[in-house]
């Protein structure tokens, strides 16, 4: 198989949980339910202060088509609605709900469905109701994802099962433990996308998982294909380019090319959402790290904290001096552990000292690792020089700085230790500031 | 509450943006690699001539680091000895000096080289121009004598001539040239293990080559670059011969004067070079170009230096058009 230009191969550090069950972590006392949980028109709590909910119940909405469902992911009584730590954000308002201990579903849930006799609006407004998101970490909208514009023809539909990130396994247990959920929200997004094509995309590190899939998906449309393993494959573009050879042009989407992708936990929440009408609520969340004492994949409800997480692995080992939210290449480190597990935590690391690099940064030496590193065929390192010399404006028009997904590759493999992907997010920053100056120039 | 009481016990955590692992590759790992591929032609030339080439590279060593470390002083900027740079740069121009250039020629060579070279311009990573290359530069316009005397010397092995190779063929022309060695496969042979005249760390081909296969092993240099410069120099010394289209001796330009050790080692100076594999290419085949102009029309012997500080004039426009190729570029 053909694979993508650059790229790069760090150590998969997956033996830590490869081999672990997902297991079920207990109920925490209370959950912390952010209200940004997806890209999109904010939701607004229609519970309030004192309610008591149930485990399902929808909690916040909006009227936005771009906008994800929020339900409470326990029973129990909201106790306060206020600004929480959060760990995409920074800070978010949450609904905090304490646990009552009863684990109540709402009314109307469970439900036993034969999603083959739904149609596909009904199965889209299914997914829309569930609040379902991109549980890879990008939150995007689902049935947005399903709903192309009409000028937009789908052929194919990719299951992006690569979990490129080193640590992260929760999908591939996922593609072990949940084959049959796999299976079944793949046939529900492809009858959703009316595709006949289908894919499934997964690193050979997990040769067990292609092979379970491959027996999963026998006798269907749906190709599940061993790609090689190699940092950031699991990245949409990346993925589509060696799955179909086709090409996503610059600042196009998936859809462009005729194709939507949708991430392992994805298809498990629609499959959930479509045969026993379950929002989403909880998710795998692989607990790894050098300072963890028990590395663990576990299924977590959304609210509980990294805290809660911790606890479930028997605490830390060893000094802790980095937290992360999600993979260690492109994760956000925390500040703190009382954030809460969202819909697109897919990973928690707690990293001690021999695992976080303090690495002054030199000046570039031009060795072009980090041309031959970057998969969207940029120059990393003019655009971390233009960056420090706030280039802006240069970066973008003449470097194609708004290409960079920020998939870390260039920092890895950069002898001078440079912070490359720091100066190019500052530069993106900086080009949105001056953008929306001039846009509020021309409104004036 | 056990997790708690570790939260307040906790210290405070690293918050930094991602990615939050790097590869082991560090600025110094590059640097040292390079100095320990030079490592087999800096022995064989201490032990085939001797002294004087001991001291030279001690002396071009030496003074370049000193030099890198008072300037740094002097700048109140980090002090970066330790990187292995400054010892690359004066190693590098030592092996390209005459075994027995005055020392204090090849101090102010490696003084320049750092100085003026290098930290003028900001340092590692800034300079424009390869700094050893510029050293010998330097020497070849305020000691053009001196740098351009070889004396006649018993090494180990047999006395040389007083000559290089380059300049018997220049002066004397071919005939001469094949008739010092004998004859013509007894000159290849010579030329290929190091048993001639040169500088330091010009003669022994297969050292050095060996050096660069190191490093094009490890991934610090692309093989592209010495081949395409050595076979431009190659191709075009074959076709433009001292009688007629396709007369010359290829062979003997490949392995004569500072080729092997400019194309393994000063051509793939990473900082001074373009940055994308296409753009070193374009480099390599400009560099051997001018080296064959030089050779052939100019009036040096010996025209690898001067060819690739021009190339490396030329480094930040080939950046400019020639880019990576763009994934998902409109066509």
């Amino acid at each position: 198989m053909k694979s993508f230009h650059g790229g790069v191969h760090p150590d998969d550090s997956k033996k830590y949980t490869a081999a672990k069950p997902i297991e079920t972590a207990p109920l925490p006392a209370k959950v912390i339910i952010p209200l940004r949980q997806h890209i999109g028109a904010p939701v607004s709590p229609i519970v309030k202060k004192g309610d008591t909910v149930k485990k399902g119940q929808l909690i916040a909405q909006s009227d936005a088509f771009v906008s994800g469902n929020v339900h409470a992911s326990i029973s129990g009584k909201v106790v306060e609605i206020a600004d929480y730590p959060h760990s995409v954000f920074g800070s978010c308002m949450s609904i905090v709900i304490e646990n009552d201990g009863l684990d109540e579903w709402v009314e109307g849930i469970p439900v036993q469905r034969q999603w083959e006799k739904l149609d596909a609006k009904e199965l889209s407004g299914i997914i829309r109701e569930a609040g379902i998101v991109g549980m890879g970490g990008a939150t995007f909208p689902t049935h947005v994802k399903l709903a192309p514009p009409p000028d937009k023809k789908i052929d194919t539909f990719i299951l992006n099962a690569a979990e490129c990130e080193p640590f992260l396994t929760a999908d591939y247990r996922a593609m072990l433990e949940y084959t049959e959920r796999i299976v079944t929200g793949v046939k529900i997004t492809m009858k959703v996308l009316g595709v006949s094509t289908g894919y499934v995309g997964v690193e050979d590190n997990k040769p067990d998982a292609v092979k379970a899939l491959q027996n999963a998906f026998n006798g269907t449309q749906v190709k599940v294909m061993a790609l090689p393993t190699k940092y950031p494959q699991g990245a949409e573009k990346m993925l589509i380019k060696v799955l179909t050879g086709r090409e996503v042009p610059s600042g196009g989407l998936p859809m462009d090319v005729g194709t939507v992708v949708q991430n392992v936990g994805t298809v498990v929440a629609i499959s959930d959402a479509a045969t026993k009408g379950i929002p989403l609520i909880e998710r795998v969340v692989t607990v790894s790290g050098s300072a963890v004492k028990e590395p663990k994949n576990l299924l977590m409800r959304v609210g509980s904290t990294f805290a809660d997480a911790l606890s479930c692995c028997g605490g830390l080992s060893g000094e802790l001096v980095k937290i992360i939210n999600g993979g260690p290449m492109m994760g956000f480190a925390q500040s703190t552990m009382d954030v809460p597990v969202i819909k697109g935590t897919s990973g928690i690391l707690f990293l001690s000292k021999k695992d976080v690099n303090y690495d002054k940064e030199s000046a570039c030496i031009h060795c072009g690792r980090c041309v031959e590193a970057c998969p969207m065929g940029l120059n990393p390192s003019m655009l971390s020089v233009l960056g420090e010399r706030q280039l802006y404006v240069e970066a973008k028009e003449e470097y194609d700085l708004l290409d960079c997904m920020e998939c870390g590759s260039c920092v890895y493999v950069c002898p001078a230790k440079r912070k490359i992907v720091q100066y190019i997010r500052y530069a993106k920053a900086q080009n949105a500031i001056q953008a929306q100056k001039e846009q509020a120039k021309v409104a004036v | 509450m056990a997790v708690n009481e570790e939260s307040l016990k906790m210290n405070l955590l690293t918050v930094s943006p991602s990615p939050h692992i790097t590869s082991s590759e560090s600025i110094p790992k590059i640097m040292w690699s390079v100095n320990a591929a030079l490592v087999p032609a800096v022995i064989f030339a201490a032990w085939y001539f001797g002294m004087p080439a001991i001291i030279t590279m001690l002396v071009g060593v030496v003074s370049a680091v000193a030099t890198e470390y008072l300037v740094q002083i002097i700048r109140k900027k980090e002090v970066t000895i330790k990187d292995g740079s400054a010892v690359l740069t004066g190693l590098l121009l030592a092996m390209c000096l005459p075994p027995n250039l005055p020392w204090y020629m090849t101090a102010f060579g490696s003084f320049l080289a750092i100085a003026v070279a290098k930290q003028s311009l900001g340092g590692l990573g800034y300079n424009i121009f390869n700094p050893a290359h510029i050293g010998r530069a330097a020497l070849m316009v305020s000691w053009p004598v001196a740098m351009t005397t070889w004396t006649k010397m018993t090494t180990p092995v047999d006395v040389v001539s007083s000559a290089t190779p380059l300049n018997i063929l220049k002066q004397q022309g071919y005939a001469k040239l094949i008739e010092t060695f004998g004859d013509a496969p007894n000159m290849y042979k010579a030329m290929f293990l190091g048993m001639r005249n040169g500088s330091i760390g010009e003669t022994s081909a297969v050292l050095l080559i060996l050096g660069g296969l190191f490093l094009i092993y490890k991934g610090y240099i692309k093989w592209e670059v010495p081949v395409v410069m050595i076979g431009t120099v190659g191709i075009l010394t074959w076709v433009f011969g001292p009688s007629g289209l396709f007369t010359g001796d290829a062979v003997f330009h490949m392995l004569a004067g500072g080729l092997i050790i400019g194309a393994f080692f000063m051509a793939t100076d990473m900082v001074t070079i373009p940055i994308t594999r296409k753009g070193q290419i374009i480099f390599a085949l400009g560099a051997g170009l001018l080296t064959v102009l030089i050779r052939l029309k100019g009036g040096y012997p010996e025209g690898v230096c001067y060819s690739i500080l021009l190339m490396n004039c030329v480094t930040p426009l080939i950046d400019r058009f020639v880019t990576p190729k763009k994934f998902g570029a409109r066509r």
